[in-house]
Protein backbone atom coordinates (compact mmCIF):
# COMPACT_ATOMS: atom_id res chain seq x y z
CA UNK A 1 0.00 0.00 0.00
CA UNK A 2 1.40 3.38 -0.94
CA UNK A 3 -1.00 5.59 1.00
CA UNK A 4 1.22 5.98 4.03
CA UNK A 5 1.61 9.74 4.11
CA UNK A 6 0.85 11.62 7.31
CA UNK A 7 -0.04 8.46 9.14
CA UNK A 8 3.30 7.15 10.33
CA UNK A 9 2.88 9.00 13.63
CA UNK A 10 0.13 6.54 14.53
CA UNK A 11 2.56 3.65 14.37
CA UNK A 12 4.18 2.54 17.56
CA UNK A 13 7.69 1.40 16.77
CA UNK A 14 9.05 -1.40 18.96
CA UNK A 15 11.93 -0.86 21.29
CA UNK A 16 14.19 -3.43 22.93
CA UNK A 17 13.23 -4.87 26.31
CA UNK A 18 14.48 -2.89 29.32
CA UNK A 19 14.64 -5.98 31.54
CA UNK A 20 13.02 -4.12 34.42
CA UNK A 21 9.30 -4.50 33.71
CA UNK A 22 7.77 -7.08 35.94
CA UNK A 23 4.46 -8.89 36.17
CA UNK A 24 4.33 -9.93 39.78
CA UNK A 25 1.97 -12.79 40.75
CA UNK A 26 1.47 -13.79 44.38
CA UNK A 27 -0.80 -16.47 45.91
CA UNK A 28 -2.88 -16.75 42.77
CA UNK A 29 -5.65 -19.30 43.03
CA UNK A 30 -8.70 -20.13 40.89
CA UNK A 31 -11.79 -22.07 41.90
CA UNK A 32 -14.27 -22.99 39.19
CA UNK A 33 -17.56 -24.78 39.90
CA UNK A 34 -16.50 -25.63 43.45
CA UNK A 35 -13.21 -27.19 42.34
CA UNK A 36 -9.73 -25.84 42.91
CA UNK A 37 -8.16 -25.48 39.49
CA UNK A 38 -5.11 -23.48 40.51
CA UNK A 39 -3.66 -22.69 43.92
CA UNK A 40 -0.78 -20.92 45.57
CA UNK A 41 0.97 -19.72 42.42
CA UNK A 42 3.90 -17.35 42.96
CA UNK A 43 6.03 -16.14 40.10
CA UNK A 44 7.42 -13.13 38.26
CA UNK A 45 7.43 -12.53 34.52
CA UNK A 46 10.16 -10.21 33.25
CA UNK A 47 10.29 -8.39 29.96
CA UNK A 48 12.71 -9.95 27.52
CA UNK A 49 12.13 -13.42 28.91
CA UNK A 50 10.26 -16.33 27.38
CA UNK A 51 8.54 -18.50 29.91
CA UNK A 52 7.19 -21.85 28.78
CA UNK A 53 4.15 -23.04 30.69
CA UNK A 54 4.00 -26.83 30.49
CA UNK A 55 2.01 -29.51 32.24
CA UNK A 56 -0.36 -32.38 31.59
CA UNK A 57 -3.84 -31.91 30.12
CA UNK A 58 -6.17 -30.37 32.66
CA UNK A 59 -3.28 -28.93 34.66
CA UNK A 60 -4.79 -25.45 34.51
CA UNK A 61 -2.50 -23.93 31.89
CA UNK A 62 -5.28 -22.29 29.89
CA UNK A 63 -7.06 -21.30 33.10
CA UNK A 64 -3.94 -19.45 34.23
CA UNK A 65 -3.90 -17.53 30.93
CA UNK A 66 -7.58 -16.71 31.36
CA UNK A 67 -6.92 -15.53 34.91
CA UNK A 68 -4.11 -13.25 33.68
CA UNK A 69 -6.50 -11.96 31.01
CA UNK A 70 -9.04 -11.20 33.73
CA UNK A 71 -11.58 -13.60 32.27
CA UNK A 72 -11.91 -15.85 35.31
CA UNK A 73 -11.98 -14.52 38.86
CA UNK A 74 -8.96 -15.39 40.97
CA UNK A 75 -7.74 -14.91 44.53
CA UNK A 76 -4.34 -13.42 45.26
CA UNK A 77 -2.50 -10.62 43.51
CA UNK A 78 -1.31 -9.85 40.02
CA UNK A 79 0.53 -6.55 39.62
CA UNK A 80 2.47 -5.00 36.80
CA UNK A 81 5.45 -2.79 37.54
CA UNK A 82 6.85 -0.87 34.59
CA UNK A 83 10.58 -0.27 34.46
CA UNK A 84 12.21 3.17 34.67
CA UNK A 85 10.75 5.57 32.12
CA UNK A 86 7.46 3.68 31.95
CA UNK A 87 4.42 5.77 32.78
CA UNK A 88 2.20 4.08 35.36
CA UNK A 89 -0.63 2.37 33.48
CA UNK A 90 -2.55 -0.83 33.19
CA UNK A 91 -0.85 -3.96 31.94
CA UNK A 92 -1.30 -4.35 28.18
CA UNK A 93 -1.70 -8.00 27.26
CA UNK A 94 -1.29 -9.42 23.79
CA UNK A 95 -3.10 -12.69 23.37
CA UNK A 96 -2.66 -15.29 20.63
CA UNK A 97 -5.59 -17.73 20.80
CA UNK A 98 -5.42 -21.40 19.90
CA UNK A 99 -7.93 -20.97 17.14
CA UNK A 100 -10.43 -18.55 15.65
CA UNK A 101 -14.09 -19.45 15.16
CA UNK A 102 -14.45 -18.93 11.44
CA UNK A 103 -15.11 -21.34 8.61
CA UNK A 104 -12.94 -21.42 5.54
CA UNK A 105 -15.64 -19.76 3.45
CA UNK A 106 -15.97 -16.74 5.74
CA UNK A 107 -15.73 -13.34 4.01
CA UNK A 108 -13.01 -12.17 6.36
CA UNK A 109 -9.59 -10.87 5.37
CA UNK A 110 -6.46 -10.24 7.39
CA UNK A 111 -7.19 -6.52 6.98
CA UNK A 112 -10.66 -7.09 8.47
CA UNK A 113 -9.06 -8.73 11.48
CA UNK A 114 -6.99 -5.60 12.10
CA UNK A 115 -10.03 -3.38 11.56
CA UNK A 116 -11.98 -5.42 14.12
CA UNK A 117 -9.29 -5.28 16.77
CA UNK A 118 -7.85 -1.82 16.42
CA UNK A 119 -10.16 0.23 14.27
CA UNK A 120 -12.40 2.88 15.72
CA UNK A 121 -14.74 2.71 12.78
CA UNK A 122 -16.86 -0.40 12.19
CA UNK A 123 -15.08 -2.95 10.01
CA UNK A 124 -17.86 -2.93 7.41
CA UNK A 125 -16.68 0.55 6.40
CA UNK A 126 -13.22 -0.81 5.65
CA UNK A 127 -9.81 0.09 7.00
CA UNK A 128 -8.69 3.59 7.95
CA UNK A 129 -5.27 4.63 6.68
CA UNK A 130 -3.83 4.70 10.18
CA UNK A 131 -4.94 1.13 10.90
CA UNK A 132 -3.73 -0.05 7.49
CA UNK A 133 -0.26 1.36 8.10
CA UNK A 134 -0.09 0.00 11.65
CA UNK A 135 -1.25 -3.41 10.39
CA UNK A 136 1.48 -3.33 7.74
CA UNK A 137 4.13 -2.60 10.36
CA UNK A 138 2.92 -5.39 12.65
CA UNK A 139 2.67 -7.88 9.80
CA UNK A 140 6.17 -6.98 8.60
CA UNK A 141 7.48 -7.95 12.05
CA UNK A 142 6.34 -11.52 11.40
CA UNK A 143 7.28 -11.56 7.67
CA UNK A 144 3.62 -11.47 6.66
CA UNK A 145 3.16 -8.02 5.12
CA UNK A 146 2.07 -9.68 1.86
CA UNK A 147 -0.90 -11.32 3.61
CA UNK A 148 -2.81 -8.10 4.43
CA UNK A 149 -5.48 -8.52 1.76
CA UNK A 150 -5.73 -12.31 1.86
CA UNK A 151 -8.81 -14.12 3.11
CA UNK A 152 -8.30 -15.95 6.41
CA UNK A 153 -9.76 -19.10 4.86
CA UNK A 154 -7.00 -19.09 2.23
CA UNK A 155 -4.15 -18.95 4.75
CA UNK A 156 -2.10 -21.96 5.79
CA UNK A 157 -1.87 -22.89 9.47
CA UNK A 158 1.55 -21.25 9.72
CA UNK A 159 0.42 -18.06 8.01
CA UNK A 160 -2.63 -17.75 10.26
CA UNK A 161 -0.48 -18.24 13.36
CA UNK A 162 1.84 -15.44 12.20
CA UNK A 163 -1.08 -13.14 11.47
CA UNK A 164 -2.49 -13.76 14.96
CA UNK A 165 0.95 -13.04 16.39
CA UNK A 166 1.13 -9.77 14.44
CA UNK A 167 -2.34 -8.86 15.71
CA UNK A 168 -1.18 -9.28 19.32
CA UNK A 169 1.78 -6.89 18.77
CA UNK A 170 -0.39 -3.83 18.28
CA UNK A 171 -0.76 -2.08 20.66
CA UNK A 172 2.69 -3.09 21.88
CA UNK A 173 2.06 -5.48 24.80
CA UNK A 174 3.84 -5.75 28.16
CA UNK A 175 2.89 -9.39 28.32
CA UNK A 176 2.39 -11.70 25.35
CA UNK A 177 0.38 -14.86 25.97
CA UNK A 178 0.54 -17.66 23.39
CA UNK A 179 -1.95 -20.46 23.94
CA UNK A 180 -0.73 -23.75 22.39
CA UNK A 181 0.51 -22.22 19.12
CA UNK A 182 1.35 -25.66 17.70
CA UNK A 183 -2.27 -26.12 16.56
CA UNK A 184 -2.31 -26.49 12.80
CA UNK A 185 1.48 -26.44 12.44
CA UNK A 186 3.76 -29.26 11.35
CA UNK A 187 7.11 -29.80 13.08
CA UNK A 188 9.08 -27.57 10.70
CA UNK A 189 6.43 -24.85 10.88
CA UNK A 190 6.53 -24.95 14.66
CA UNK A 191 10.31 -24.51 14.75
CA UNK A 192 10.02 -21.51 12.44
CA UNK A 193 7.23 -20.05 14.56
CA UNK A 194 9.26 -20.44 17.76
CA UNK A 195 12.28 -18.82 16.09
CA UNK A 196 10.05 -15.91 15.18
CA UNK A 197 8.82 -15.56 18.77
CA UNK A 198 12.41 -15.65 20.00
CA UNK A 199 13.32 -12.88 17.54
CA UNK A 200 10.38 -10.70 18.61
CA UNK A 201 11.32 -11.14 22.25
CA UNK A 202 14.51 -9.24 21.53
CA UNK A 203 12.71 -6.45 19.67
CA UNK A 204 9.68 -5.75 21.82
CA UNK A 205 9.66 -4.66 25.42
CA UNK A 206 7.55 -7.57 26.63
CA UNK A 207 7.48 -10.79 28.60
CA UNK A 208 6.36 -13.87 26.69
CA UNK A 209 4.38 -16.79 28.12
CA UNK A 210 4.12 -19.81 25.90
CA UNK A 211 1.63 -22.54 26.79
CA UNK A 212 2.46 -26.00 25.50
CA UNK A 213 2.03 -29.62 26.37
CA UNK A 214 5.12 -30.44 24.33
CA UNK A 215 8.02 -29.93 26.72
CA UNK A 216 10.80 -30.88 24.30
CA UNK A 217 9.72 -28.33 21.69
CA UNK A 218 9.59 -25.28 23.94
CA UNK A 219 12.77 -25.86 25.93
CA UNK A 220 14.81 -24.81 22.93
CA UNK A 221 13.63 -21.22 23.03
CA UNK A 222 12.40 -20.78 26.60
CA UNK A 223 14.51 -18.98 29.17
CA UNK A 224 12.48 -20.52 31.94
CA UNK A 225 10.01 -23.36 32.24
CA UNK A 226 7.09 -23.51 34.62
CA UNK A 227 5.82 -27.02 35.22
CA UNK A 228 2.22 -26.66 36.30
CA UNK A 229 -0.22 -29.18 37.67
CA UNK A 230 -2.71 -27.21 39.73
CA UNK A 231 0.33 -25.91 41.61
CA UNK A 232 3.66 -24.73 40.30
CA UNK A 233 5.64 -27.98 40.73
CA UNK A 234 8.88 -26.77 39.19
CA UNK A 235 10.20 -23.48 37.84
CA UNK A 236 13.59 -22.53 36.48
CA UNK A 237 15.89 -22.93 33.48
CA UNK A 238 14.74 -25.69 31.08
CA UNK A 239 17.54 -28.16 31.92
CA UNK A 240 16.91 -27.84 35.64
CA UNK A 241 13.16 -28.33 35.31
CA UNK A 242 13.62 -31.29 32.99
CA UNK A 243 15.91 -32.95 35.54
CA UNK A 244 13.47 -32.28 38.34
CA UNK A 245 10.50 -33.71 36.45
CA UNK A 246 12.53 -36.70 35.30
CA UNK A 247 13.55 -37.46 38.89
CA UNK A 248 10.02 -37.41 40.29
CA UNK B 1 -44.79 12.47 9.89
CA UNK B 2 -47.99 13.19 8.01
CA UNK B 3 -46.03 15.03 5.34
CA UNK B 4 -43.65 12.09 4.89
CA UNK B 5 -46.57 9.72 4.55
CA UNK B 6 -48.24 11.94 1.92
CA UNK B 7 -44.96 12.23 0.06
CA UNK B 8 -44.35 8.47 -0.03
CA UNK B 9 -47.89 7.63 -1.14
CA UNK B 10 -47.75 10.34 -3.78
CA UNK B 11 -44.36 9.23 -5.05
CA UNK B 12 -45.13 5.52 -5.35
CA UNK B 13 -48.75 6.13 -6.36
CA UNK B 14 -47.48 8.01 -9.41
CA UNK B 15 -45.86 4.84 -10.74
CA UNK B 16 -47.72 3.39 -13.72
CA UNK B 17 -48.09 -0.18 -12.42
CA UNK B 18 -51.25 -1.73 -10.94
CA UNK B 19 -49.77 -2.58 -7.55
CA UNK B 20 -48.78 1.02 -6.93
CA UNK B 21 -52.43 2.03 -6.75
CA UNK B 22 -53.00 0.04 -3.57
CA UNK B 23 -52.27 1.82 -0.32
CA UNK B 24 -51.24 -1.41 1.47
CA UNK B 25 -48.70 -2.18 -1.26
CA UNK B 26 -47.13 1.25 -0.89
CA UNK B 27 -46.83 0.70 2.86
CA UNK B 28 -45.45 -2.78 2.32
CA UNK B 29 -42.80 -1.46 -0.06
CA UNK B 30 -41.69 1.03 2.59
CA UNK B 31 -41.59 -1.83 5.10
CA UNK B 32 -39.24 -3.73 2.78
CA UNK B 33 -36.94 -0.71 2.48
CA UNK B 34 -36.71 -0.52 6.28
CA UNK B 35 -36.62 -4.24 7.11
CA UNK B 36 -34.09 -5.30 4.45
CA UNK B 37 -31.11 -3.26 5.72
CA UNK B 38 -32.06 -4.01 9.33
CA UNK B 39 -32.22 -7.74 8.68
CA UNK B 40 -29.06 -7.70 6.57
CA UNK B 41 -27.14 -5.94 9.34
CA UNK B 42 -28.39 -8.36 11.99
CA UNK B 43 -28.44 -11.43 9.74
CA UNK B 44 -24.76 -11.15 8.75
CA UNK B 45 -23.86 -11.21 12.44
CA UNK B 46 -26.31 -14.02 13.21
CA UNK B 47 -24.66 -16.16 10.51
CA UNK B 48 -21.13 -15.16 11.51
CA UNK B 49 -21.72 -15.84 15.20
CA UNK B 50 -23.46 -19.16 14.40
CA UNK B 51 -26.71 -17.98 16.01
CA UNK B 52 -29.03 -19.19 13.24
CA UNK B 53 -30.84 -21.63 15.50
CA UNK B 54 -30.96 -19.01 18.25
CA UNK B 55 -32.82 -16.51 16.07
CA UNK B 56 -35.11 -19.27 14.79
CA UNK B 57 -35.99 -20.12 18.38
CA UNK B 58 -36.79 -16.46 19.04
CA UNK B 59 -39.17 -16.46 16.07
CA UNK B 60 -41.03 -19.50 17.34
CA UNK B 61 -41.06 -18.14 20.89
CA UNK B 62 -43.35 -15.42 19.58
CA UNK B 63 -46.15 -17.99 19.59
CA UNK B 64 -46.14 -18.23 23.38
CA UNK B 65 -46.02 -14.44 23.61
CA UNK B 66 -49.04 -14.21 21.37
CA UNK B 67 -50.88 -16.77 23.51
CA UNK B 68 -50.14 -14.85 26.67
CA UNK B 69 -51.24 -11.60 25.06
CA UNK B 70 -54.55 -13.12 23.97
CA UNK B 71 -55.26 -14.74 27.34
CA UNK B 72 -54.44 -11.47 29.11
CA UNK B 73 -56.98 -9.83 26.75
CA UNK B 74 -54.51 -7.21 25.53
CA UNK B 75 -55.85 -4.98 22.76
CA UNK B 76 -52.51 -5.47 21.01
CA UNK B 77 -51.18 -8.96 21.83
CA UNK B 78 -48.08 -8.00 19.84
CA UNK B 79 -46.69 -6.23 22.91
CA UNK B 80 -46.80 -9.49 24.84
CA UNK B 81 -44.88 -11.10 21.96
CA UNK B 82 -42.20 -8.44 22.17
CA UNK B 83 -41.77 -8.73 25.94
CA UNK B 84 -41.80 -12.53 25.78
CA UNK B 85 -39.19 -12.63 23.02
CA UNK B 86 -36.91 -10.32 25.01
CA UNK B 87 -37.34 -12.41 28.16
CA UNK B 88 -36.61 -15.61 26.22
CA UNK B 89 -33.55 -13.98 24.61
CA UNK B 90 -32.18 -13.05 28.04
CA UNK B 91 -32.96 -16.49 29.48
CA UNK B 92 -31.36 -18.33 26.58
CA UNK B 93 -28.19 -16.23 26.77
CA UNK B 94 -28.03 -16.78 30.51
CA UNK B 95 -28.60 -20.54 30.37
CA UNK B 96 -26.10 -20.95 27.54
CA UNK B 97 -23.41 -19.21 29.54
CA UNK B 98 -24.00 -21.48 32.53
CA UNK B 99 -25.02 -24.80 31.11
CA UNK B 100 -22.63 -27.44 29.88
CA UNK B 101 -25.33 -28.93 27.66
CA UNK B 102 -24.88 -28.43 23.95
CA UNK B 103 -26.29 -25.10 22.81
CA UNK B 104 -28.65 -26.62 20.27
CA UNK B 105 -30.23 -28.84 22.94
CA UNK B 106 -30.88 -25.87 25.20
CA UNK B 107 -32.38 -23.89 22.31
CA UNK B 108 -34.49 -26.87 21.26
CA UNK B 109 -36.01 -27.02 24.73
CA UNK B 110 -36.87 -23.33 24.67
CA UNK B 111 -38.43 -23.63 21.25
CA UNK B 112 -40.52 -26.66 22.17
CA UNK B 113 -41.71 -25.04 25.39
CA UNK B 114 -42.72 -21.80 23.67
CA UNK B 115 -44.54 -23.45 20.78
CA UNK B 116 -46.39 -25.85 23.11
CA UNK B 117 -47.42 -23.04 25.46
CA UNK B 118 -48.53 -20.85 22.58
CA UNK B 119 -50.71 -23.54 20.97
CA UNK B 120 -52.30 -24.42 24.33
CA UNK B 121 -53.12 -20.84 25.29
CA UNK B 122 -54.50 -19.95 21.85
CA UNK B 123 -56.68 -23.07 21.73
CA UNK B 124 -58.02 -22.57 25.26
CA UNK B 125 -59.07 -19.02 24.44
CA UNK B 126 -60.72 -20.13 21.20
CA UNK B 127 -58.40 -18.00 19.07
CA UNK B 128 -56.80 -20.70 16.95
CA UNK B 129 -57.60 -18.70 13.82
CA UNK B 130 -55.00 -16.12 14.91
CA UNK B 131 -52.48 -18.89 14.80
CA UNK B 132 -52.50 -19.13 11.01
CA UNK B 133 -52.21 -15.36 10.58
CA UNK B 134 -49.09 -15.25 12.70
CA UNK B 135 -47.63 -18.40 11.20
CA UNK B 136 -47.66 -17.13 7.62
CA UNK B 137 -47.92 -13.38 8.18
CA UNK B 138 -50.18 -10.79 6.62
CA UNK B 139 -48.97 -7.87 4.59
CA UNK B 140 -52.29 -6.11 5.17
CA UNK B 141 -51.31 -5.78 8.82
CA UNK B 142 -48.69 -3.11 8.07
CA UNK B 143 -49.63 0.20 9.66
CA UNK B 144 -48.06 3.62 9.83
CA UNK B 145 -47.32 3.06 13.51
CA UNK B 146 -45.65 -0.25 12.75
CA UNK B 147 -43.46 1.40 10.11
CA UNK B 148 -42.50 4.23 12.45
CA UNK B 149 -41.51 1.62 15.04
CA UNK B 150 -39.47 -0.26 12.47
CA UNK B 151 -37.70 2.94 11.41
CA UNK B 152 -36.76 3.61 15.04
CA UNK B 153 -35.41 0.07 15.46
CA UNK B 154 -33.38 0.46 12.25
CA UNK B 155 -31.85 3.72 13.48
CA UNK B 156 -31.05 2.20 16.86
CA UNK B 157 -29.50 -0.86 15.21
CA UNK B 158 -27.29 1.30 12.98
CA UNK B 159 -26.18 3.37 15.96
CA UNK B 160 -25.39 0.22 17.95
CA UNK B 161 -23.49 -1.27 15.00
CA UNK B 162 -21.43 1.89 14.68
CA UNK B 163 -20.21 1.50 18.24
CA UNK B 164 -20.20 -2.27 18.80
CA UNK B 165 -19.97 -4.03 15.43
CA UNK B 166 -16.23 -4.74 15.86
CA UNK B 167 -16.67 -5.92 19.43
CA UNK B 168 -19.50 -8.27 18.49
CA UNK B 169 -17.71 -9.76 15.48
CA UNK B 170 -14.59 -10.28 17.57
CA UNK B 171 -16.49 -12.22 20.26
CA UNK B 172 -17.62 -14.55 17.46
CA UNK B 173 -14.02 -15.18 16.42
CA UNK B 174 -12.63 -15.76 19.88
CA UNK B 175 -14.15 -14.58 23.17
CA UNK B 176 -10.79 -14.50 24.97
CA UNK B 177 -9.22 -12.46 22.18
CA UNK B 178 -12.17 -10.05 22.38
CA UNK B 179 -11.76 -9.87 26.15
CA UNK B 180 -8.04 -9.11 25.83
CA UNK B 181 -9.04 -6.16 23.62
CA UNK B 182 -11.27 -4.72 26.31
CA UNK B 183 -14.58 -6.05 24.95
CA UNK B 184 -17.12 -6.82 27.65
CA UNK B 185 -18.16 -10.08 26.06
CA UNK B 186 -21.21 -10.93 28.18
CA UNK B 187 -22.75 -7.47 27.73
CA UNK B 188 -22.18 -7.39 24.00
CA UNK B 189 -23.69 -10.86 23.53
CA UNK B 190 -26.70 -10.07 25.69
CA UNK B 191 -27.29 -6.74 23.96
CA UNK B 192 -27.19 -8.38 20.55
CA UNK B 193 -29.63 -11.12 21.65
CA UNK B 194 -32.08 -8.40 22.70
CA UNK B 195 -31.68 -6.57 19.39
CA UNK B 196 -32.41 -9.79 17.48
CA UNK B 197 -35.50 -10.35 19.62
CA UNK B 198 -36.85 -6.85 18.95
CA UNK B 199 -36.10 -6.87 15.21
CA UNK B 200 -37.60 -10.31 14.64
CA UNK B 201 -40.76 -9.49 16.61
CA UNK B 202 -41.26 -6.25 14.68
CA UNK B 203 -41.45 -8.06 11.36
CA UNK B 204 -43.18 -11.33 12.35
CA UNK B 205 -46.73 -10.02 11.81
CA UNK B 206 -45.89 -9.35 8.13
CA UNK B 207 -43.58 -12.21 7.18
CA UNK B 208 -44.94 -14.84 9.56
CA UNK B 209 -43.06 -16.65 12.26
CA UNK B 210 -42.51 -19.81 10.21
CA UNK B 211 -40.33 -18.00 7.70
CA UNK B 212 -39.03 -14.97 9.59
CA UNK B 213 -35.70 -16.62 10.24
CA UNK B 214 -35.26 -17.48 6.57
CA UNK B 215 -35.62 -13.80 5.67
CA UNK B 216 -33.06 -12.97 8.34
CA UNK B 217 -30.52 -15.62 7.39
CA UNK B 218 -30.79 -16.42 3.67
CA UNK B 219 -29.60 -13.08 2.22
CA UNK B 220 -26.66 -13.10 4.64
CA UNK B 221 -25.83 -16.73 3.88
CA UNK B 222 -25.89 -16.03 0.13
CA UNK B 223 -23.82 -12.86 0.59
CA UNK B 224 -21.26 -14.90 2.51
CA UNK B 225 -20.50 -16.88 -0.61
CA UNK B 226 -20.33 -13.85 -2.92
CA UNK B 227 -18.24 -11.53 -0.73
CA UNK B 228 -14.59 -11.76 0.15
CA UNK B 229 -14.34 -9.25 3.00
CA UNK B 230 -16.50 -7.70 5.72
CA UNK B 231 -17.41 -4.65 3.69
CA UNK B 232 -18.60 -6.61 0.65
CA UNK B 233 -20.40 -9.05 2.94
CA UNK B 234 -22.73 -6.40 4.36
CA UNK B 235 -23.24 -4.70 0.98
CA UNK B 236 -24.22 -7.98 -0.70
CA UNK B 237 -26.52 -8.89 2.20
CA UNK B 238 -28.35 -5.55 1.99
CA UNK B 239 -28.63 -5.85 -1.78
CA UNK B 240 -29.97 -9.39 -1.69
CA UNK B 241 -32.41 -8.66 1.15
CA UNK B 242 -33.76 -5.67 -0.82
CA UNK B 243 -33.97 -7.69 -4.02
CA UNK B 244 -35.78 -10.58 -2.28
CA UNK B 245 -38.08 -8.16 -0.45
CA UNK B 246 -39.07 -6.12 -3.51
CA UNK B 247 -39.19 -9.13 -5.83
CA UNK B 248 -41.25 -11.11 -3.33
CA UNK B 249 -43.67 -8.28 -2.59
CA UNK B 250 -44.40 -7.51 -6.23
CA UNK B 251 -44.67 -11.12 -7.37
CA UNK B 252 -46.93 -11.97 -4.44
CA UNK B 253 -49.24 -9.21 -5.70
CA UNK B 254 -49.44 -10.64 -9.21
CA UNK B 255 -49.42 -14.32 -8.16
CA UNK B 256 -51.86 -13.73 -5.29
CA UNK B 257 -49.63 -15.57 -2.81
CA UNK B 258 -48.65 -14.78 0.82
CA UNK B 259 -45.95 -12.09 0.75
CA UNK B 260 -43.68 -13.56 3.42
CA UNK B 261 -43.46 -16.91 1.67
CA UNK B 262 -42.87 -15.28 -1.71
CA UNK B 263 -40.05 -13.12 -0.33
CA UNK B 264 -38.38 -16.16 1.18
CA UNK B 265 -38.78 -18.03 -2.11
CA UNK B 266 -36.85 -15.27 -3.86
CA UNK B 267 -34.21 -15.30 -1.13
CA UNK B 268 -33.84 -19.06 -1.63
CA UNK B 269 -33.39 -18.58 -5.37
CA UNK B 270 -30.65 -16.00 -4.74
CA UNK B 271 -28.99 -18.40 -2.31
CA UNK B 272 -29.06 -21.19 -4.87
CA UNK B 273 -27.63 -18.82 -7.48
CA UNK B 274 -24.78 -17.82 -5.15
CA UNK B 275 -24.13 -21.46 -4.31
CA UNK B 276 -23.92 -22.50 -7.95
CA UNK B 277 -21.82 -19.57 -9.16
CA UNK B 278 -19.48 -19.29 -6.14
CA UNK B 279 -19.21 -22.78 -4.69
CA UNK B 280 -16.68 -21.83 -2.08
CA UNK B 281 -16.81 -24.74 0.32
CA UNK B 282 -15.46 -25.59 3.73
CA UNK B 283 -13.51 -28.48 2.22
CA UNK B 284 -11.63 -26.18 -0.13
CA UNK B 285 -7.94 -27.13 0.04
CA UNK B 286 -5.80 -24.77 2.06
CA UNK B 287 -2.89 -22.90 0.55
CA UNK B 288 0.13 -24.92 1.56
CA UNK B 289 3.23 -23.70 3.33
CA UNK B 290 5.22 -24.33 0.15
CA UNK B 291 3.59 -21.37 -1.59
CA UNK B 292 4.78 -18.93 1.04
CA UNK B 293 7.36 -16.40 0.01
Amino acid sequence: MSNSRNTTSAVELPHAPCGACLTHVRNLGVRLGGQTVLEDLNFDLRCGEITALVGPNGAGKTTLLRALLGEVPFSGNCHFYGGPGHPARRLVIGYVPQRLGFDRAAPLTVADLFALTSGRQPAFLGLTNAVRVAAGVSLAEVDAAHLLNRRLGDLSGGELQRVLLALSLSPSPDLLLLDEPQQGLDAAGLVRFYELVARLRGRFDMAVVLVSHDLAAVTRIADRVFFLDRRLLAAGPPAEVLKKIGAS
Amino acid sequence: MHFLSEFWHGLIGALPWAWAHYSYMRLALLAVFLAAPLFALIGTQVVGLRLVFFSDTLGHAALAGLGIGVVARLVEPWWAMLVWAMVIALLMTWVQRRSRAAADTVLGVFMAFSVALGIMLLSRSGQSNRLVTYLIGDVLGITGHGLAGLAVVLLVAVALAWRWFNALALTGLNASLAGSRGVRVAWVQTGFALLVAVAVTMVIPWIGLLLINAFLVLPAAAARMLARDTRQYLSWAIGLALASGIGGLLSSFYWDTPTGATIVLWASVFYAFAFVTHPRRADQPAVTEATET
